[in-house]
């Protein structure tokens, strides 16, 4: 199959990264970039696939990360953490998914509703004593590979390689699945596939639990990483901005579409840092005008470029044989 | 006489003040081709909304394949084998028309690669097998018609609701589409029409029903309908049968 040939293609050359060059900086834009990637995809599960536009992805990457310090805090061990962190964030996917989509809440009123919930757990984070409130959690920095915690950058980034093949794979799998034509059919009209068999309520369940798990996975992530959390970085609206950004930049629905948008934009803000040193929120200014132009003028996003040349070599092979 | 496949009894239901149907019984016989006809206005997409699940009625009872399905959702009348179709065409719109019929040859079919086979033989089956790899927003109007019609039958469907699958075509395509419905239904299918145009009317079914303003009016085969004085009036105005027929005696 095409998909996992390219998928494989992917893989292997950026894993090959930290053998070429040992630089800091630049595996650690990979890194970066693929943790970017990461959430993207994880958006795009349900945003792109299931048409369910979520302005509060924060909330599951927000639960993943502090599943993930919180075990740790307990002695849990950090890739049993993950584990928890992944159940953790699908399961507040599946409840919050019920509460909106059992109400048949869709469009602008679904993202309204998620913004809200990522605030009210911000707050919750912020008064309960087990997150560590406002000062945040730390995470005991103890390196080792059975700690998820690596000595150099190249640990990291195969890490989060790992964790961005998954969401390839996951997408690869919507695109050639039931499930997956059943979600993409709920989201271009939902009464034509309730006429012809299709529950929109499971079907829009499932999405959110695996977008809500991709995403927690983010978040963990994250933990790892930096070794701290705290409720504006875990649940504040900058991540769920910038999942959704690039998903829409690389085009939604899509296979690489996601990859392209995060790798797109993590270029442009790492280049707008060196030009306009550290203005804060010049990223996100950034972030918008870009969106503003693609959806003008690439409703398909980055990766829709070649659609119409496709359909169009489709279409004459289809005139040429009938 | 053949077994009941879809037993409608004494369905009603009002949106507000206004009652869209009023105490509907029918009864569609197994491996029949049936239709529903009436004025605008009448109530009949109510009527099928009602049946498949769309809209659960006020009162009254439906019965499919023996089972009481009174407001059982869509989703599980398509799986016990009763699909519908929409008056206001709906394709999945960023999929081709392969990917659209093939979501309704899911609902039997797990493998993707089987569905997609399904797609192409159904797709040929109604006419469609040249614009397969076309987006379905590319078709014309009588394509998108061909493409609700056969994303449908890809559900294998014991009864199928069509919903006025010949509006807004031109006559060549009303010729062309009347065959493709015969021949589903020649094919085991049991159908109810709703159809406006009387040709197809008059050439495909065998019983026929008449709503006006949300009740059953008459009843039997289209010939009997079309001279019952209730349906000419029904349609043409108050006094209008009276007046045809003293202008057949004229001449």
């Amino acid at each position: 199959m095409r998909d996992l040939a390219s998928i494989a293609l992917f893989v292997v050359v950026v894993a090959c990264t930290p053998l070429v060059t040992q630089s800091g900086v630049a595996l650690n834009f990979i890194m970066m970039a693929l943790y970017a990637c990461l959430l993207a995809q994880a958006w795009n599960i349900l945003g792109g696939f299931g048409g369910q536009f979520s302005f509060g992805h924060a909330l599951f990457f927000g639960t993943g990360a502090y599943v993930q310090a919180i075990a740790q805090q307990y002695g849990v061990n950090p890739w049993a953490a993950l584990a928890l962190a992944l159940v953790a964030s699908a399961l507040v996917g599946v409840i919050v998914g019920a509460l909106t989509f059992r109400y048949g809440l869709k469009g602008s009123y679904f993202a309204l509703v998620t913004l809200a919930f990522a605030e009210v757990f911000r707050i919750v984070a912020l008064s309960v004593p087990f997150t560590g409130g406002g000062v945040g959690l730390m995470v005991p920095l103890r390196e080792s590979a059975a700690n998820m915690q690596f000595a150099t950058r190249a640990g990291y980034l195969w890490l989060v390689l790992a964790l961005v093949t998954v969401a390839l794979l996951v997408s690869a799998w919507l695109r050639h699945s039931r499930f997956g034509a059943y979600l993409q059919a709920v989201r271009d009209n939902e009464d034509a596939a309730r006429a012809v068999g299709v529950n929109p309520f499971r079907v829009k369940l499932a999405a959110i639990a695996l977008s809500g798990a991709l995403m927690g996975a983010g978040g963990a992530f994250y933990v790892q990483v930096f070794q701290y959390i705290d409720p504006g970085i875990a649940y504040g609206p900058s991540t769920s901005v910038e999942a959704l950004v690039a998903a829409i930049v690389g085009g939604m629905g899509t296979l690489w579409g996601p990859v392209l948008g995060a790798l797109a934009l993590h270029v442009l803000a790492d280049l707008t840092r060196n030009l306009f040193g550290q203005l804060p929120g010049i990223n996100m200014v950034i972030y918008g005008s870009v969106l503003v132009l693609i959806v003008m003028f690439l409703p398909r996003g980055i990766a829709g470029i070649g659609v119409p040349v496709r359909w169009l070599r489709a279409v004459r092979r289809g005139d040429r044989n009938g | 006489m053949a077994e009941t496949l879809l037993a409608v009894q004494g369905v009603s239901r009002s949106f507000g003040g206004l009652q869209a149907v009023t105490d509907v019984s029918l009864d569609v016989p197994q491996g029949s081709l049936c239709a529903l006809i009436g004025p605008n206005g009448a109530g009949k997409t109510t009527l099928f909304a009602l049946v498949s699940g769309f809209l659960r009625p006020d009162s009254g009872r439906v019965h499919f394949r023996g089972e009481d399905i009174t407001g059982r959702e869509p989703h599980r009348n398509a799986l016990l084998g009763m699909t519908r179709t929409f008056q206001i065409v709906q394709p999945f719109a960023q999929q081709t028309v392969r990917q659209n019929i093939a979501v309704g040859a899911h609902l039997r079919t797990a493998g993707r690669r089987e569905a997609l086979a399904q797609a192409d033989e159904v797709a040929a089956r109604v006419g469609l097998a040249a614009q397969l790899d076309k987006p379905a927003t590319d078709l014309t109007i009588a394509g998108r018609k061909r493409l609700e019609l056969a994303r449908a039958l890809a559900t294998r469907p014991q009864l199928l609701l069509l919903d006025e699958v010949l509006a807004g075509l031109n006559p060549t395509e009303i010729a062309e589409m009347i065959p493709v419905v015969q021949g589903i239904a020649d094919g085991g299918v049991t159908v109810l029409m709703i159809e406006h145009v009387m040709q197809a009317v008059m050439n495909l079914a065998q019983q026929v029903w008449v709503l006006a303003q949300g009740r059953l009016i008459a009843q039997g085969t289209p010939a009997q309908v079309t001279r019952d004085e209730r349906v000419i009036e029904a349609y043409l105005g108050h006094g209008m049968a009276a007046r045809l027929r003293a202008a057949e005696v004229l001449a």
